[in-house]
């Protein structure tokens, strides 16, 4: 098998604060191959933009990753010093996150970024960046382009700006995308539109994908696996279509239920009842017990890890049993 | 008779987004003004829910503005409770009613204050209202209403930043409750939540609807979603509302070509191998908006009147649509094959 473009290897992120040390990312590992798409869903709050943002080594102090490795390309990368963290962000790693804001400075008109982002990364004359901005938006569906590359981030609508992310992070055809809720603010149409796009610099240049999304619809057709996680954890992970049609973790189940449909139209949608357990209070055994109507006695004493269920891994118990029968 | 609760008519706002005036010397070019909400008309019956749905950049965020108030009108009017409230002046006038608006942001970052902790952020509307006195009294309640949305009564000690996306944006629907609105405008309310926590959220606001008979303005590119939650939805393109209709009739059988385009984009989860339909084209910029039907580059159906004219509202059963090809009836039957109809 080829080599993994990144690979995560039992990753913990801690923030020390007043009240004790809260553990947002515990004991997560996965990788993503040359080409591949890995959704990551899961409940709010549950570490996802935080394992992403561990990544590409912007955790915001006091954040910071307590264990594991992070290696891209087989390198290294999880202590590298700033300065060689920051040529690899912007040139191997291409970064859209969850708020559109973070990323453009409302003190400067998009082309600027864009044009400076060009000329630090590629060899490029200015002329020549500009062309490729303009070239940019035009892909990422920024209708007058040519006029709308003056203009500054708030004159831009939350979709437009959001795409104007996304051109910031493909401007030097990086290897590895880390795409935190790329298409939250967007209407299905531009969103197809992303997601084609997404999808054609995967199979043309190879670049591999890590997708965060709420939105089970882009998974469902962009993604080719998908981690499910839950209270700073991994719950479930494999192929996207067993995951989405043979969910073994109660929770994914719970996850797939709560959809909106077109097709039918509930009174009530399916709610999974009570909130992910605050980062101090995490229950002993299984995380997600309190919730779980599938519970039973051993859940609240052993904490379940990842286990080979099906095609997929899961973290439950009820999984082990239904593999040994 | 259902009571009126708001109504907007022929509600526009323009953007002066032309370069500095020495630019514009030096290089000849005029000026350039993008029209983002051009005559939109619609209203709002008191406990229900409207829907706004279209492109990015169509001009939803704008309308729900104006609307609160955020923006000033460049023409037409919003009558609220029978008062008029459209420009700064009127809406001195009707304070009263102004506040009984309150809207959720589609942009739960830039609209939390990051320096005040999320109990006074939450607290803030309450105390200016004076709804609740006593500062242990707001504190209790500032505490219900974080276990409302999910949170937890501690997290009031906390600041902005120390909370992910999705519980932001809980942030900020428990604010806007906070003030007891009657009138509440949800731009993407639920957009960065994951399904669970928006189930929890839409059956909240279900629940506040039936009990407290809230009026809602809801603005959402789900359309799962709104289709959900909403008992009429608009449609709007380039800043026109081109349809609405009650919801069942708007997906049951949508009459304007881009609602149909629309509804053909829907992701698909069952991976029954459907290929969504992308939708064709590009947005047209809304500073040069093409001619007549500003749809007709996009649209199947576009013919010579189209590029010329602009097509009217026409009333029809359950709602109005602004399509030339209704009027001369010239439409072809909708398939109704991705979408089920409702019943
Ligand atoms: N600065 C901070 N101090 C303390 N806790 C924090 C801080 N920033 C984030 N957290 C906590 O870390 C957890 C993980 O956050 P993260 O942003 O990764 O969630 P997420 O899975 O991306 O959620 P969402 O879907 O809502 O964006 C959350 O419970 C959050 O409250
Ligand atoms: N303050 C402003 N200055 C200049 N142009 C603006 C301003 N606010 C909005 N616009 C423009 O008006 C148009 C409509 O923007 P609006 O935010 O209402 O769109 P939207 O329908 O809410 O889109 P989205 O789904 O992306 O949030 C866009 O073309 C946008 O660029
Ligand atoms: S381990 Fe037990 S509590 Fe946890 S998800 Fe499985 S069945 Fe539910
Ligand atoms: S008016 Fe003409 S161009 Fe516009 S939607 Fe109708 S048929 Fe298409
Ligand atoms: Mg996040
Ligand atoms: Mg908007």
């Amino acid at each position: 098998m080829a080599e993994p473009v990144l690979e995560v290897k039992n990753l913990r992120v801690e923030f020390p604060t007043r009240r004790g040390t809260l553990v947002a990312v515990d004991d997560v590992s996965f990788s993503i191959a040359p080409g591949e798409v890995l959704g990551v869903v899961g409940e709010s709050g549950a570490g996802k933009s935080m394992t992403g943002s561990a990544v590409i080594g912007l955790l915001t102090p006091p954040g910071r990753v307590a264990a594991g490795e992070i290696r891209l390309m087989g390198r290294r990368i999880d202590k590298l010093p700033y300065g060689e963290m920051r040529k690899i962000r912007g040139r191997q790693i291409g970064a859209i996150f969850q708020d559109p804001l973070t990323s453009l400075n409302p003190l400067y008109r998009i082309g600027d970024q864009l044009v400076e982002t060009i000329l630090t990364h590629l060899p490029m004359t200015k002329a020549e960046a500009r062309a490729r901005a303009i070239g940019l938006l035009k892909e990422v569906g920024i209708p007058g382009a040519e006029d709308r590359i003056d203009h500054y981030p708030h004159q831009f609508s939350g979709g437009m700006r959001q795409r104007v992310v996304i051109a910031l992070a493909l401007c030097c055809n990086p290897t590895l995308i880390i795409a935190d809720e790329p298409t939250t603010a967007l209407d299905v149409s531009i969103q197809a539109q992303i997601i084609t796009l997404l999808k054609r610099l995967c199979a043309e240049h190879g670049c591999s994908v890590m997708l965060v999304t709420h939105d089970m619809g882009v998974i469902a057709e962009t993604a080719d696996r998908v981690a499910v996680m839950y209270a700073g954890r991994i719950a479930e992970i494999g192929p996207v279509r067993d995951v989405i049609k043979h969910a073994h973790h109660p929770y994914t189940r719970g996850l797939m239920g709560a959809i909106p449909t077109i097709s039918e139209r509930e009174g009530r949608l399916n709610q999974i009842d009570g909130a992910m357990p605050r980062l101090n209070a995490i229950p002993r055994g299984c995380a997600f017990n309190p919730r779980c109507p599938e519970v039973f006695d051993r859940c609240r004493v052993d904490r379940p890890d990842l286990m080979r269920a099906g095609g997929s891994l899961a973290a439950c118990w009820k999984a082990e049993e239904a593999v040994n029968g | 008779m259902a009571e009126t609760m708001l109504k907007v008519e022929g509600l526009k706002r323009y953007f002066d987004v032309s370069p500095p005036w020495l630019n514009r010397v030096l290089d000849g070019s005029g000026r350039r003004v993008v029209h983002a909400v051009d005559g939109v008309s619609f209203s709002i019956e008191r406990g229900e829910t409207f829907s706004l749905v279209g492109e990015s950049g169509c001009g939803k965020s704008t309308v729900a503005r104006l609307v609160v108030g955020l923006y000033d009108p460049s023409g037409g009017q919003i009558t609220f409770e029978g008062a008029d409230l459209s420009g700064a002046a009127a809406r001195r006038k009707h304070g009263d009613k102004q506040s009984r608006m309150q809207m959720i942001f589609q942009d739960p970052y830039a609209s939390l204050n990051p320096r005040w902790r999320v109990g006074r952020i939450i607290a803030e509307p309450i105390r200016f209202k004076k709804l609740i006195q006593g500062g242990d009294k707001i504190k209790a309640r500032v505490g219900e209403l974080l276990s409302l949305v999910g949170l937890s009564p501690a997290d009031a000690d906390k600041f902005p930043h120390e909370f992910s996306g999705g519980q932001r944006q809980r942030i900020s629907i428990a604010r806007a409750l906070a003030g007891q609105p009657e009138f509440l405008v949800c731009d993407e309310p639920t957009s960065a939540l994951d399904v669970s926590v928006q189930a929890q959220i839409l059956n909240l606001m279900a629940e506040l609807q039936a009990e407290l008979g809230l009026t809602y303005l809801f603005i959402s590119h789900n359309l799962a979603v709104v289709h959900h939650v909403s008992d009429k939805v608009g449609v709007m393109y380039l800043g026109r509302l081109v349809e609405w209709a009650e919801t069942r009739t708007l997906f049951g059988r949508p009459l304007h070509p881009y609602t149909r385009m629309l509804l053909d984009a829907i992701p698909d989860l069952d991976m029954s191998g459907r290929s969504r339909t992308p939708v064709a084209g590009e947005v047209p910029s809304p500073i040069n908006p093409p001619s007549g039907c500003s749809f007709h580059p996009r649209c199947p159906l576009a013919n010579e009147r189209c590029k010329r004219e602009v097509p009217q509202s026409l009333t029809v059963p359950g709602g109005a649509v602004a399509c030339h090809a209704v009027q001369e009836g010239r439409l072809p039957p909708w398939h109704g094959g991705t979408v089920a109809a409702a019943e």
